[in-house]
């Protein structure tokens, strides 16, 4: 949330929906301490503890967000990873754990991360899906590690609703007095399942380990990638820019099965010395045209250094935008303009993209506003300047104070020093007045400016201005400034 | 004349802000068609003028190179492309070499290319007597503007020499600078056969510059 954030002292309750009713979904660790439970109604909770600060639940943020952890742990822990919403991960770390150190170094690690990042955790590691999920949530520690065959000792104690079970379940077996899972799963079975349904036993064998449950894991999405191996390291830039060549068409035939173009390509080169050297290039439109790419990359071939070889290259798509197929001409529109986006995008590579760009018009009159820079393929506006006053070739990056002479209060000035040259003025045009944007500051409230275009005798066109309308002290320094040269 | 390197530089003062030169410059890049690459080191164009000289600002686009080497490099690409309608680089030295290889790249494509020389201190100025490839040269000076009867400044005056034409003579004009459409116009009448910069937008050969040397 950056900058809106609560304040981690606040007490916070998130609020959702249930019905027509408004009732807490979560609270932070301030809130729980002062007596607040999930399932409050709203005002309640705020008739409880006055100073509670209440934003609203976002499931669907919320799920995007254990999406994206969920990916870090598949990354970082184990390959067989699911999101468990709204609160949970399940990872199968079957195989995984002694690359970490063993079970518990493994879950020790992952508490820790996580809470150096801000999330509160905790952990457990069972036999079956349904063990580690009620132990992680409703066991006393905030890591545990069961040994193999002992989940059901070790969930005797847990409440019911640590089993999966729908709440009218729950409520049911509450009444009829079972509260833990100890003597839940002591009670006979067909009584059970005439009254409640096949869930308790289900559930039941779940946690226990004698019914499997399938983990459906997440699927990271596929980098587009080629790679290439060469049996004797490369080294002269003709033989870089042969394997470019090689490389760029089945990476351009992977995007256009996907229906996709690059905007940002990598290319990875892996030399003897086990370092790498990088290319990247980034177009301006999403591009899958082999030749252009290849010779977007080999521009770049002068950049890099082979060392004592390149084994190993790779070359991969870092983002890919959507890119359907377009007809390249028609004999109607013959008169349209030549396609300049390759030019651009390969200036954009030597120059940078911050570099290439185009003005667009600005409404405002103090010129050094009155444009703004636009990457340069940006769709056009119907807008322009406006043509009332010539305007100078040349504007100066910050208007340069002048001596001069003038006639107050609009008179243009007689002669004027600049840089060490007086300059007298031999004919002018002016004032015209620009106010100071107000909207923009209290220090522009009462500015003004008064623009003249002065010619000195040797036909030297010059805009120079006042800052001040030359008879109230508040509207400037009334000191004369140098802002733009005329052609 | 398209397919060509041309070079136009400020004559006195203009020689390091290439004010009158730019708008010179503006007003040929503004009657071709399609798309004008400006490349500049420096930026100071401000592009309510280009418009005033008939180079609309959706035409435009700007590339700031870092040094003199990346602005000859970006302007040979320009060229080389032959897609846009003229490409403009504001550069100080330009060499033999550079030159050809930049007049090479404009004819093999088409393109309209013009060297805006622009020097960082006046004595720099003194580069522009060495020999380029480029095929005409200009130098434009500003004068006193056309006087008016009432106070005011008139329409802006230049004096263009061409310098250097290849198989062409020198030339003195002395016009009023370029309007909304980048025409030029010789004693305050605004006549399309007059307009300079026809001549190299054109194509115009250099026989007709002669003659209207002639009459100027």
């Amino acid at each position: 949330m950056g900058a809106d954030a609560p304040a981690p002292e606040a007490a916070l309750a998130l609020v959702g929906r249930v019905g027509r009713r408004r009732v807490v979904r979560s609270v932070d660790l301030v809130a729980r301490k002062a007596g607040l439970c999930p399932g409050t109604p709203v005002a309640k909770a705020q008739a409880l503890y006055p100073d509670l600060t209440i934003m609203d639940a976002d499931p669907q943020g919320d799920r995007v967000g254990l999406e994206k952890l969920a990916l870090w742990f598949q990354r970082r822990i184990a390959p067989v990873v699911a999101v468990d919403p709204p609160d949970g991960i399940v990872l199968d770390t079957t195989g995984a754990d002694h690359l970490h150190g063993g079970e518990q170094a493994m879950l020790a690690a992952m508490v820790q991360r996580l809470r150096r990042t801000g999330v509160t955790a905790k952990a457990a590691v069972a036999d079956s899906l349904g063990a580690a999920h009620a132990l992680a949530r409703y066991g006393r520690a905030r890591m545990l590690v069961v040994p193999p065959g002992e989940a059901a000792a070790a969930m005797a104690d847990l409440p019911i609703a640590a089993l999966r079970l729908p709440d009218d379940i729950v409520d049911g077996l509450h009444a009829l007095g079972v509260s833990r899972i100890g003597p839940l799963a002591g009670m006979p079975r067909a009584p059970l399942a005439l009254r409640f349904g096949p869930d308790v036993a289900r559930r039941l064998d779940q946690a226990f380990g004698r019914v499997a449950e399938a983990i459906v894991p997440i699927r990271p999405v596929e980098p587009v990638e080629v790679g290439r191996n060469f049996a004797e390291p490369i080294g002269a830039a003709e033989t870089i820019a042969r394997m470019i060549g090689t490389l760029v068409p089945p990476l351009c035939q992977l995007l256009e099965e996907r229906g996709q173009g690059g905007r940002c390509f990598d290319l990875l080169l892996h030399r003897v010395d086990s370092r790498a050297e990088a290319i990247r290039i980034t177009t301006a439109q999403p591009v899958r045209a082999a030749g252009r790419l290849v010779r977007l990359l080999c521009e770049k071939i002068e950049t890099i250094d082979p060392g004592f070889g390149i084994e190993r290259m790779v070359l991969t798509v870092s983002r890919a935008e959507p890119m359907g197929v377009r007809q390249a001409m028609s004999l109607l529109d013959e008169a349209d303009e030549p396609d300049v986006s390759g030019l651009i995008d390969s200036l954009a590579n030597r120059v940078g993209t911050q570099a290439l760009y185009r003005f667009m018009p600005v409404e405002s009159d103090i010129p050094e506003r009155s444009f703004c820079r636009v990457p340069a393929l940006a769709p056009d506006e119907a807008k322009d300047w406006p043509d009332h006053w010539p305007r100078p070739m040349r504007l100066l990056p910050r208007p340069e104070p002048v001596h001069a002479m003038a006639e107050l209060p609009d008179q243009p000035p007689v002669f004027f020093i600049w840089r060490g040259i007086r300059r007298k003025v031999r004919c002018a045009d002016g004032p015209e007045r620009v106010f100071g944007e107000w909207w923009k500051g209290d220090a522009e409230l009462t500015t003004a400016r008064d623009y003249f275009r002065v010619e000195d005798t040797s036909g030297e066109r010059f805009w120079i201005y006042r800052a001040g309308d030359g008879e109230h002290g508040e509207t400037g320094s009334q000191g004369w400034f140098l802002h733009g040269i005329f052609g | 004349m398209l397919g060509a390197l041309h070079e136009v530089a400020g004559g006195g003062c203009d020689a390091l802000h290439a004010a009158a030169a730019g708008q010179f410059a503006a007003g040929i890049a503004g009657r071709t068609r399609g798309k004008v690459l400006w490349i500049v080191s420096r930026q100071d164009v401000f592009a309510p003028a280009l418009m005033q000289a008939g180079l609309s600002g959706r035409r435009v686009i700007y590339v700031e190179a870092r040094s003199d080497v990346d602005v000859l490099a970006c302007f040979e690409e320009g060229l080389r492309h032959g897609g846009l309608g003229a490409v403009v680089a504001e550069v100080a030295r330009l060499s033999m070499t550079a030159s050809r290889r930049l007049q090479l790249a404009a004819e093999t494509s088409g393109a309209l290319g013009i060297a805006l020389r622009r020097w960082r201190r006046p004595t720099g100025a003194a580069d522009f007597g060495q020999s380029t490839a480029s095929v005409t040269r200009w130098r434009v000076s500003v004068l006193p503007s056309v006087v008016l009867p009432v106070p005011g400044v008139g329409r802006p005056r230049w004096r263009l020499e061409l310098i250097r034409a290849r198989a062409g003579d020198e030339a003195i004009f002395e016009v009023e600078a370029c309007d909304g459409q980048g025409r030029l116009a010789q004693n305050g009448l605004v006549e399309n056969r007059l307009a300079l910069p026809a001549v190299l937008a054109d194509g115009s050969d250099q026989e007709a510059v002669g003659r209207r040397r002639a009459r100027a």
